[in-house]
């Protein structure tokens, strides 16, 4: 294999990394979204998944526990969004930004003694005989648990969705929960549901961070990947396997510019750190210039609190 | 469900006015729990924290000086939410505002003067506008969503802030530490009360209180505001424009997000830093709802939060917690406002709901 060959693999792979929790993250948000709900504390889910899944992951020694106390803690905190949301009835945006900022403060109340205490990250799954092959050894073989996770979670989702009666009836109820009531479904469950699935995605997106991506435990150390995901939803309009194009796309620009401030690249490296970000902008204004194009596929009664006396 | 919510036939005044304080309270016993769980004593900790910063001349002054730039903020942000503009990067655009007022001071480096102080002032303000425009010119244009774009902003402000002061801007006699010069006399503004920080810039956020009260309550701008939130179909047959809404609630944000960055700058602060704020563009947006959006209840709400920071350094200090307990508690408030909230649209009922159970039983006496 030549440098250059080898260099492209490392780069593939190390963007398919990159785009793991931005998969996962956007595509539980995806799910809440469909049946209505607009969740925009996945920044602070997503920090409640990274400390629990790193703080039980070098308590019991084994990473498969703490992606599970992740996933958990994600649902906590969803579950603290949808009473206040879904039982309380109040404003999804500010409970969602509140959830965000608790997330925040209690990551790292809970990780102070977690800062810099070392962790093996987690290992790949395939054995080391098939990820040595050339090429397609490390982009296929190479991965560990998570990233095949998160393709697999891509197909089931669209064909959850596309495919079958439950999923046909979280849609319903996105987009117009007084038929959906009118006919017997449960709104509010089914919107409980919806928001704690997508907080155990989010729960996991950040343990994907802190035990896979960089092994280690940092204050806030998301840096905007939630609210990244949230665009990523947008900008996929709606949809699981454009989800999957746009984790990607931004996995490589964010592969991209940690590979040119290590080559040295003459522009500041605080100019390159700043792409990601204006990326999500530039991504968001194409979507969403076309404004038919969003209220046709955005979920009707997103961001809207359903109570069936009004 | 035996407990239910109800939907009550008018808004409940009282209730608007008592969940702040019954959010605050409920904070406190939240608080207490988890000062326990996390092992510490519970009454000294909420003590250290609620109290203590307030028990001084010098702690007082400290509180004005953080509940100014949350207050200046607040206002500004209030009035985008009244218009359902949901502007999330107050933070980034208080850096740039820092960052315009200080290049200001630091373009004025020995050639300083009277009129440097009002032009780092109006330098602040445009930078902050200017980041805001941003959002409105693409929430206009291309109907990008506000939220997003303001907040991812706020990154790419951070990201610049500490390419300049590590770099171009950076002190020439600071042996490389990330920090600019400090700026001079003409540059700082004046200390109010001798021996303490507190600043001229805390006046400035009263006089946000008196302009944003009268913007929104006495002049037909604030009115079509508040009609577009409400009612966004209404707001359009009067004739009043979305998109100048959005201009103007974002602008005005901006302006005093920007505002208040370089009063931080100039003030307690005197150059710039890698970091100029802790986090009080976020925190703005609590102080904003738990001061129910009204210009003189962001006043009060600001000095409540200003407490939560001074307490979270004071049981930093003494009990050795980390500074990240103020996130919680801020967290925490905002979480039971919103819950309290509920109350004042709805009220709280035991058991089966009466006009359902009429509602099904009625289809019965009809069938036949």
């Amino acid at each position: 294999m030549t440098g250059g060959m080898a260099t492209t693999v490392a780069i593939l792979v190390a963007m398919m990394t990159a785009a793991t929790p931005l998969l996962f993250a956007a595509l539980g948000e995806l799910v809440t979204e469909r049946s209505g709900v607009l969740n925009l504390g996945v920044e602070g889910m997503m920090l409640a998944g990274a400390v629990t899944g790193f703080a039980v992951a070098v308590a019991t020694g084994s990473a498969a526990v703490g992606v599970v106390a992740a996933a958990l803690a994600g649902v906590a905190m969803a579950a603290l969004f949808g009473f206040l949301t879904l039982t309380m009835l109040a404003n999804q945006v500010a409970t969602g930004l509140a959830l965000t900022i608790f997330g925040i403060g209690l990551s790292a109340l809970v990780g102070r003694d977690y800062v810099g205490t070392p962790l093996a990250g987690l290992p790949p799954v395939a054995p080391s005989a098939l990820a040595d092959l050339p090429v397609i050894g490390p982009l296929v073989f190479g991965h560990d648990a998570l990233v095949y996770l998160s393709l697999v979670m891509v197909v089931a989702i669209a064909w959850f969705f596309s495919r079958t009666h439950t999923g046909l009836i979280v849609r319903a109820v996105g987009e117009s929960p007084s038929a959906a009531h009118a006919l017997g479904y449960p709104v509010i469950a089914i919107r409980y549901a919806s928001v704690l699935f997508g907080g155990a995605m989010s729960g996991i997106a950040g343990a994907y961070l802190s035990l896979a991506y960089t092994p280690m435990w940092a204050e806030n150390m998301t840096a905007g990947r939630g609210w990244i995901a949230l665009a990523l939803v947008v900008f996929a309009t709606w949809k699981p396997g454009r989800v999957l194009l746009g984790a990607y796309l931004f996995g490589g620009v964010t592969i991209l510019q940690l590979h040119a401030q290590g080559a040295g690249f003459a522009v500041p490296s605080q100019f390159l750190s700043m792409l990601p970000y204006l990326a999500t902008i530039v991504v968001l204004v194409l979507i969403s210039r076309d404004s038919t194009l969003i209220r046709r596929h955005a979920p009707a009664s997103i961001g809207r609190v359903f109570h069936p006396d009004t | 469900m035996l407990l239910r919510l109800e939907a009550r036939g008018a808004t409940s005044q009282a209730m608007v006015y008592l969940a702040p304080a019954l959010a605050v309270a409920l904070t406190l016993t939240g608080g207490a729990l988890l000062f326990t769980v996390l092992g510490y004593d519970a009454g000294r900790a909420l003590y250290t924290f609620f109290i203590q910063p307030i028990t001084s001349v010098y702690g007082l002054t400290e509180l004005a000086i953080k509940a100014a730039p949350l207050c200046l903020i607040a206002i500004g942000l209030a009035i985008g939410f009244r218009a359902n503009v949901w502007n999330i990067g107050a933070e980034g655009q208080l850096t740039v505002g820092a960052i315009c007022g200080g290049g200001v001071a630091l373009a004025a480096w020995g050639a300083e003067g009277p009129w440097l102080l009002p032009a780092m002032l109006i330098a602040g303000a445009l930078g902050g506008m200017a980041w805001a425009a941003v959002p409105a010119w693409l929430k206009v244009r291309f109907n990008a969503n506000e939220i997003l774009v303001s907040l991812m902003l706020t990154y790419v402000a951070g990201h610049l802030l500490t390419y300049l002061v590590y770099g171009p801007w950076s002190d020439p006699a600071g042996f490389g530490f990330p920090e600019t010069r400090r700026f001079g006399e003409e540059g700082r503004l004046p200390i109010l009360v001798d021996g303490t920080r507190l600043h001229m810039g805390t006046l400035l956020a009263l006089a946000a209180v008196a302009a944003g009260w009268f913007l929104m309550a006495r002049t037909l701008v604030g009115f079509q505001i508040k009609v577009i939130g409400l009612t966004p179909t209404a707001a359009g047959y009067a004739g009043f424009s979305q998109h100048r809404t959005i201009w103007l609630t974002l602008l005005l944000g901006g302006g005093m997000a920007g505002l208040t960055g370089v009063a931080e700058v100039a003030g307690p602060i005197g150059q710039l830093l890698p970091t100029i704020s802790p986090g009080y563009g976020f925190t703005a947006i609590i102080v904003a709802f738990l001061g129910r959006l009204h210009p003189v209840g962001i006043l009060f709400a600001a000095l409540v939060m200003a407490l939560s920071y001074l307490g979270g350094e004071a049981v930093q200090i003494s009990m050795g917690l980390p500074l990240a307990v103020t996130g919680v508690f801020q967290g925490m408030l905002l979480f039971f406002l919103l819950a309290c909230d509920v109350l004042v649209r709805y009220r709280l009922r035991l058991g089966l709901p009466r006009v359902a159970s009429a509602r099904r039983a009625a289809p019965e006496e009809a069938a036949p």
